[in-house]
C-alpha cells in the first residue's frame, strides 16, 4: 500500500509542476523554486510530517521535501536555543543531499567530458 | 504591425503542447521515481539494518549519484526534455542541473569557470529555500509558538 501512496504523492506532485509549467511562461528554475517555499511553508505548520507518514518515500524525493528539512533542522534547534538555532540547524538535515550533489557533480566534471 | 497582430503571430508559431499526454508522462515518470525512492528506503533498511531516517539519506544519495551518472553520460538531457517536471522536480532535477552546470563550465576553467557557474542553476532553489525556511522558522518560534 505505501508503495501505491508513494506512487501516486510523487506522480501528482510533479503533474502540479507539469501543469504550471505548460500553462504558464514559468521555467523549471520557478517552478522548482515555488515548490521549495511550498514545502517550507507546509513544513513549518507540521503538515508535511503527516504528508511523510501516509505517503512515505513519495514524499520525500520531490524538492518540497527540500523546503520541509530545511525548516525542520531549523525548528529542531531552533527550539533549544532560539534565534540562533534557527541559524546552527538549518542545514543539519538536508548537508546530506546538498554534499553529496556538490562532490559528485566536481568528480563527475572532472572525469567526464560534456557531450554536446 | 498593432499589438494584435503581433500576439496573433506569436501564438500562430509557439509550438502547440499536447497537455494530456505531458501531464500523464510527468504523473507516471514521478510516480515511479516516488516509488522506486520507497523501495530503495525499504531495501536499506531491510540490508543495511539502519533507521528509516538514515535509509530516506541513502535514499536520496543514491538517486543524486544516478542521475549525475546519467547527466554526465550524456542521456539525460534527451529524457527530460521529453518528460520535464516528471524528473525536474524530484531531487533528480537538482542532482542534474548541478552536474550539467559544472560539465559545461569546467572548460573556462577551476575557478572563474567550474567554481563560479557550479550553482548557476540550483542557486535560486538554496537561496529561496534558506531565505523561506528563515522567515516561517521565525513566525513559527516567535508567533505560533514552537
Amino acid at each position: 500500500m505505501i508503495y501505491f501512496n508513494s506512487f501516486v504523492f510523487c506522480g501528482f506532485v510533479c503533474l502540479i509542476g507539469q501543469l504550471i509549467l505548460d500553462n504558464t511562461k514559468l521555467t523549471p528554475g520557478h517552478v522548482t523554486t515555488l515548490f521549495v517555499i511550498l514545502g517550507a511553508f507546509l513544513d513549518s505548520f507540521g503538515i508535511y510530517d503527516l504528508i511523510i507518514d501516509i505517503f512515505g518515500g513519495g514524499a520525500l524525493v520531490p524538492i518540497t521535501s527540500f523546503g520541509h528539512s530545511l525548516v525542520h533542522g531549523a525548528l529542531l534547534s531552533g527550539i533549544n536555543s532560539g534565534v540562533m538555532g534557527l541559524v546552527v540547524g538549518m542545514f543539519s538535515l538536508t548537508s546530506a543531499g546538498i554534499i553529496s550533489a556538490i562532490i559528485i557533480a566536481f568528480f563527475f566534471s572532472l572525469i567526464f567530458e560534456p557531450k554536446n | 504591425m498593432t499589438n494584435k497582430e503581433y500576439s496573433n503571430l506569436v501564438k500562430k508559431h509557439t509550438p502547440k503542447v499536447n497537455h494530456i499526454k505531458s501531464m500523464s508522462l510527468a504523473f507516471f515518470v514521478g510516480g515511479f521515481i516516488g516509488l522506486a525512492g520507497q523501495f530503495l528506503i525499504d531495501f536499506y533498511v531491510k540490508i543495511l539494518n539502519v533507521s528509516i531516517s538514515n535509509a530516506s539519506t541513502y535514499m536520496i544519495v543514491t538517486l543524486i549519484f544516478i542521475s549525475s551518472l546519467f547527466t554526465a553520460l550524456g542521456f539525460f538531457d534527451k529524457i527530460i526534455e521529453k518528460v520535464r517536471c516528471g524528473i525536474i522536480i524530484p531531487i533528480t532535477g537538482f542532482a542534474h542541473a548541478m552536474t550539467s552546470a559544472a560539465l559545461e563550465y569546467r572548460k573556462e576553467g577551476f575557478v572563474l569557470g567550474l567554481g563560479s557557474n557550479i550553482f548557476k542553476l540550483t542557486g535560486s532553489v538554496i537561496l529561496y529555500g534558506v531565505i523561506s525556511a528563515y522567515i516561517f522558522g521565525l513566525i513559527r518560534l516567535f508567533v505560533i509558538g514552537a
